[in-house]
């Protein structure tokens, strides 16, 4: 309602010595219009978003019973656990290895698809979006099958080759490397379809005149390609990097963090603590220690956004 | 390589040379891309094979690829046991619920941001799209201990409801489905909606007539955000609700179709793929609009 | 139909001034035409009169009645933009019919009106059509129709044509002017183009920097512009400025505009520019049409001088030619057969019946 307030004074400035009451409740309806209209959103965001973020810096105070005050009785509790500490660990790691290799996958994949005739690209882009789309609580239990111990489709083709078997889930570096293939899986096709749109906003002209000065393949892709698109690529990184981090569905589904919590992340970890152990404060504290490196990726998603919005 | 064609054999040998180095540029493309395209859809497609197997074969250890005796019955089974339709009942109402209410808050507010500039619109803006990037493992424990006080204080049941998701959905689909519309309607020339003004058409008017009709794509693509975001929410669920009558599929398959150590992996893998299949059939019909509101995130609204 | 009028109309944004209190009367069917450069303020002056800013200070009256206040659609004006701004997703005879269906009229009025619309603006064909299925013009005509329907006080036009390219632009041109012949609503009309001023309007307001510089008919303001900006704004190619000044020779007053060149100014002339301090800068203002070959024929009042050309265009039908006075670059029109060629010298005749004295520090024309 302040900017009504605003507009009142600037009105009455520039016309002092004029009646303008009709314009005067024509600027009240149009900010009293534009409050009502996002009015629902505010609140929603309000009770459902901030409300919570802040009950839970609240709730980390707490002890298990939520009767006693601790400070930070919680954070100095989940110092002194190796578990925790393997769970940082394992985020950042899951993290930064499922993001590269999507990151990695979709750029590739991208140029594939970017290069066959235009007439072909819908249907094999329409394909290779198809894990993207699939709820992956769904998809992952079709990994969960695809990596069972006993009737693994994996082991049963490579004990083929005369490897394996592997034990995909239950061994601790197995279980780590089969968490990460399934969210470069289930990630990359976003990706693909980033990076695709971003390649056909790069003008043909200037490939053309590159080829005219002399440029290869690789040349075109380093002084050309990787340019134009090097927003997008950190727009969509850090936009994949806080999904990743915070990811749930397909560890909880394929390990709930085992063997032995080696799989552990933020998210299970949280789950684990908070909800299966009812210890809510210091799930809500594990949930916590996700916020600042949330914090610095959206921060520079921001940045990057605004600076794109700026560009077209 | 191409110099050597031409002082041979003029201009129409060169022509040769670089549609064969094409070809050849073209065949690996599609090589790879058939690579990568096993690689992405052998889990559904392997979800398929499973599906169509009875338990027998599945535990008789013959080559998983393939089905020998292929059968309905999981699909029968399934379809006709009234606890999977509950799931599918459940995920139904709330997506379709959870829409609705999305585009009520997001297409008002979008509107507002994109065409009202206001006290504080930008800072608000800003706000959507910081909310989009929260994600739910940040906030599904603050929630159900703020919705199990709400429980204690007013006397209304609302852990282990499904009704209970209509509230914390919207904070997932909401922000995002705001800030591609803000995207959509502020690329509508403004010339248009003066025209409407001096057309004499009231804001509400405005909005309704023409930028609705106008950003109708934007609209589908949210539409679509929204119900698929629904349909697959996993964690939510798994919090606030456990009783079997209140879940929606994802729960519901993975907590009731998995049985202890016995996993029946012909019905877990139907009730997957009929959980992936709406979602799925939304994208196979509505593709573009999907990859549209997809990479619609990234820009600025 | 009405008459408008503007009463020291000021638009501010924040500190900046964007239009400064502007006066101005436009009577009932008349075709008015606001010209200047981008940011001169013509558009925001339209957009305050269609009601679409807010104005500073000042009034605006349509039909006598003050519209400070009152909404753009209770103002009972229609507005052409620049790019169409018709809503894509309506057929022609939709958006034509949009107001009127807004303002719940009835259904066979709506039809009648956007039949004898399309029939006046020959597009009855598209009636059926999506914008994106139209050309330009097309395009721009359904724009004028949905103005035409609503059979308003005021049309206002925002550049209109800038949109089209250049052969088009002269055909709808003459189709605006047709229309506004037959259904004789008073008409505002925005424009950069000073030739698109000059064919169109009953009156010129020429606007420079929020202020308005001369408001004349569209012959006053060419051959007798107020101003240095109105004078260099209209006619094309533009008029040329040489620095000169005033001397008294043997009875006479010449103008000097070079060490070497020095012309007796034509008896009316003379004395008009008697009373001038023989020390104020001047400038000389004569059109290029006013520079031509010289021949065997002078008429009084037209001088020569030889000059060495610099670069010469051959358009078809004349030819211009390009020279310096002591440095200032001097544009004039030739005949095609005078013989003018790029680094000649030439032998020029400069008529000084037609010629402009302007005071070089305060851009008044004297």
């Amino acid at each position: 309602m302040a900017d009504v307030v605003v507009e009142h004074g600037r009105v009455a400035r520039t016309a002092s010595a004029r009646k303008r009451t009709g314009l005067h409740n024509a600027l009240k309806r149009k900010s009293t219009v534009a409050f009502f209209l996002t009015l629902p959103l505010i609140l929603l965001i309000a009770l459902f978003v901030l409300y919570p973020a802040l009950f839970s810096i609240h709730l980390a105070t707490l002890n298990k019973s939520m009767q006693k005050f601790v400070g930070f009785g919680n954070f100095t509790f989940l110092f002194k656990r190796e578990t925790f500490w393997m769970v940082v660990k394992q985020s950042c790691i899951f993290a930064v290895t499922a993001v590269f290799f999507k990151a990695l996958i979709g750029f590739i994949v991208a140029h594939f698809v970017h290069n066959i005739p235009a007439k072909g690209q819908r249907k094999w882009r329409g394909m290779l979006l198809v894990p993207w789309v699939i709820p992956p609580a769904m998809s992952t239990l079709a990994w969960l099958w695809l990596f069972d111990p006993s009737y693994s489709a994996f082991n049963y083709t490579l004990s083929f080759f005369g490897i394996g078997p592997i034990n995909w889930l239950g061994d601790a570096a197995w279980a780590r490397f089969s968490v990460i293939l399934v969210n470069v899986w289930y990630g990359a096709p976003f990706f693909l379809i980033m990076y695709l749109a971003a390649l056909k906003s790069v003008p043909d002209q200037l490939y053309e005149a590159a080829a005219i000065d002399g440029a290869n393949w690789w040349q075109k892709i380093w002084f050309i390609t990787l340019p134009m698109m090097r927003n997008i690529i950190a727009i969509t990184t850090l936009f994949s990097l806080i999904v990743t981090f915070a990811n749930f569905d397909i560890v909880r589904i394929l390990t709930s963090g085992g063997p032995l919590d080696q799989t552990q992340i933020f998210a299970t970890y949280a789950f684990r603590v908070g909800i299966e152990s009812n210890d809510i404060p210091l799930g809500a504290s594990v949930s916590l220690f996700m916020v600042p490196i949330l914090a610095v990726a959206a921060i520079f998603i921001l940045r990057d956004v605004n600076k794109r919005g700026n560009e077209s | 390589m191409s110099t050597i064609a031409i002082d041979k054999a003029g201009p129409t040998r060169k022509l040769g040379s670089m549609s064969r180095d094409r070809t050849w540029a073209l065949r690996w493309s599609y090589f790879f891309l058939v690579l990568f395209a096993i690689f992405f859809l052998t889990p559904p497609l392997y979800m398929v094979i499973t599906s169509l197997k009875s338990s027998a074969e599945i535990s008789a250890a013959t080559n998983p690829w393939w089905v020998f005796h292929p059968t309905l019955a999981n699909y029968v089974e399934l379809l006709t046991s009234s606890q999977f339709l509950r799931f599918f009942w459940n995920s139904t109402i709330v997506s379709l619920v959870v829409v609705l209410v999305t585009m009520l808050i997001s297409i008002p507010a979008a509107f507002a941001l994109a065409r009202m500039k206001f006290w504080g619109s930008t800072t608000l803006a800003t706000g959507v799209f910081l909310t989009y990037l929260v994600p739910d493992s940040l906030l599904f424990i603050p929630l159900f201990k703020m919705l199990a006080l709400v429980q204690d204080i007013t006397g209304i049941t609302l852990l282990n409801r499904w009704y209970v998701l209509l509230f914390v959905y919207p904070t997932l689909t909401v922000p995002f489905c705001t800030w591609i519309m803000i995207g959509y309607f502020a690329s509508i020339p403004k010339e248009l909606d003066e025209a409407a003004i001096i057309d004499g058409a009231s804001w509400l008017q405005t909005l309704l007539r023409i930028f609705i009709p106008v950003a109708l794509p934007g609209l589908i693509a949210a539409t679509i955000f929204a119900f698929t975001v629904s349909w697959a929410q996993f964690l939510y669920p798994l919090v606030f609700t456990t009783s079997i009558d209140q879940l929606v599929l994802p729960v519901g398959i993975t907590t009731t179709l998995i049985k202890g150590d016995v996993f029946n992996w012909g019905q877990i893998m139907t009730g997957a793929l009929l959980g992936a299949a709406p979602p799925l059939i939304i994208y196979a019909f509505l593709m573009d609009y999907y990859i549209a509101g997809l990479t619609a995130g990234a820009t600025k609204g | 139909m009405a008459d408008v009028a503007l009463r020291k109309v000021v638009k501010r944004y924040d500190d900046v001034e964007a239009v400064r209190g502007i006066d101005l009367d436009i009577a009932d069917h008349e075709f008015i035409v606001l010209v200047g450069p981008s940011g001169c303020g013509k558009s925001t002056t339209l957009r305050m009169i269609a009601g679409l800013e807010d104005i500073s200070d000042g009034d605006i009256m349509i039909g006598g009645d003050v519209v400070n206040d009152v909404p753009p659609k209770d103002r009972d004006i229609a507005m052409v933009f620049q790019n169409y701004a018709l809503y894509p997703h309506m057929t022609v005879a939709e958006n034509m019919s949009f107001g009127l269906r807004l303002k719940h009229y009835p259904k066979a009025e709506i039809k009648a009106r956007v039949t004898e619309a399309a029939r006046l603006l020959d597009i009855t064909d598209l009636i059926d059509r999506k914008p994106k299925q139209l050309s330009g013009g097309q395009r721009q005509r359904v724009a004028m129709g949905r103005a035409i329907v609503r059979n308003p006080k005021v049309f206002l036009f925002d550049e209109p044509l800038s949109n089209l390219d250049a052969k088009l632009r002269v055909q709808m041109r003459i189709e605006i002017k047709k229309v506004h012949q037959k259904v004789r609503t008073t008409t505002v009309y925005v424009t950069h183009d000073q030739v698109e001023a000059m064919t169109l309007a009953d009156r010129v307001v020429v606007m420079n920097k929020g202020r308005i510089e001369q408001i004349g008919t569209p012959n006053e303001l060419y051959h007798k512009p107020a101003t240095r900006f109105v004078a260099g704004f209209i006619g094309s190619p533009a008029m040329n400025f040489i620095p000169c000044r005033l001397e008294d020779s043997g009875g006479k007053l010449n103008i000097r505009l070079t060490d070497r060149i020095s012309f007796p100014l034509p008896p009316a002339r003379a004395g008009r520019y008697n009373a001038l301090p023989r020390t104020d800068k001047l400038l000389l203002g004569v059109r290029p049409e006013h520079l031509t070959e010289s021949n065997a024929h002078l008429e009084p009042g037209v001088e020569t001088f030889d000059t060495v050309l610099d670069v010469t265009e051959p358009m078809g039908m004349e030819t211009l030619v390009y020279f310096g006075l002591d440095g200032t670059p001097v544009c004039g029109r030739v005949n095609p057969n005078a013989g003018a060629k790029d680094g000649a010298p030439m032998r020029l005749a400069m008529d000084l019946n037609n010629m402009h004295l302007l005071n070089e520090e305060t851009g008044v024309v004297l």
